[in-house]
């Protein structure tokens, strides 16, 4: 729609129109904020906890499982220097003896949910799926943080 | 002209050289969720509308959901 709605632009003497192709798609799916009835208050980029534990691929299993614990979260995400998500470290592993590289161990792409997933959507998903979180991420793959089912159900009850 | 822009184009145009957004998805798409300060004006309504609500002095930037 946008290009043309650009081109009659033209046509009625606007000399100066932009075609934003991507849209209001991209714009959410970067965690870009959005206004309206069901703008970004009711999205799971609102909620994202950014202090989630991150950790390297050839980071030691041992040191991760002391960080983790001491930020009080279960959870760990593998990313590289961009923040882009390679992998998970989940409760099972920290909870285990070994000591390895995370790259061993992880939990290879983990499913991902963008900044503009609606969080009626996701709860329902992670109660389907008996998940206590999701990773979020921006179009380019990049962490902006963990969204509990908690804090996605108290945010719903609230709304 | 028209040219196509990427997000940070639109955020530099409207920060840097005032320029207005408009939605022209339907106004029921708009109001569910839209850019911070764009204005509405639905694709049939352009002819109609587009001098009356905008400033033809200043860049326009049109969107709409996605590339579909």
């Amino acid at each position: 729609m946008s290009p043309r709605a650009a081109a009659r632009l033209a046509t009625l003497g606007f000399g100066d129109v932009y075609d934003y192709v991507a849209g209001k798609a991209d714009w959410g799916s970067a965690g870009l904020p959005l206004e309206g009835a069901n703008g970004s208050e009711t999205h799971a980029g609102a909620y994202v906890r950014t202090d989630v534990p991150r950790c390297g691929l050839g980071e030691s299993l041992q040191a991760v499982r002391q960080r983790v614990t001491e930020a009080g979260f279960d959870t760990c995400f593998v990313v590289e220097e961009n923040q882009v998500v390679l992998g998970r470290i989940g409760r099972r592993v920290l909870a285990s003896d070994t000591d390895v590289l995370v790259g061993e161990v992880m939990a290879e792409g983990p499913s991902t949910v963008r900044p503009s997933a609606r969080l009626s959507e996701l709860v329902e998903r992670m109660n389907r799926q008996d998940l206590s979180g999701l990773p979020v991420t921006t179009s380019d793959g990049r962490l902006t943080g963990l969204l509990t089912r908690a804090d996605a159900e108290r945010a719903l009850a609230r709304s | 002209m028209t040219r196509s822009v990427t997000r940070a184009d639109v955020q530099r145009l409207t920060a840097e050289e005032s320029a207005q957004l408009v939605e022209v998805l339907p106004v029921a798409e708009y109001e569910d969720e839209h850019l911070p300060g764009a204005i509405s004006i639905p694709l049939k309504d352009i002819a109609e509308q587009a001098r009356r609500l905008l400033d033809a002095t200043k860049p326009v930037v049109v969107y709409c959901y996605d590339y579909t």
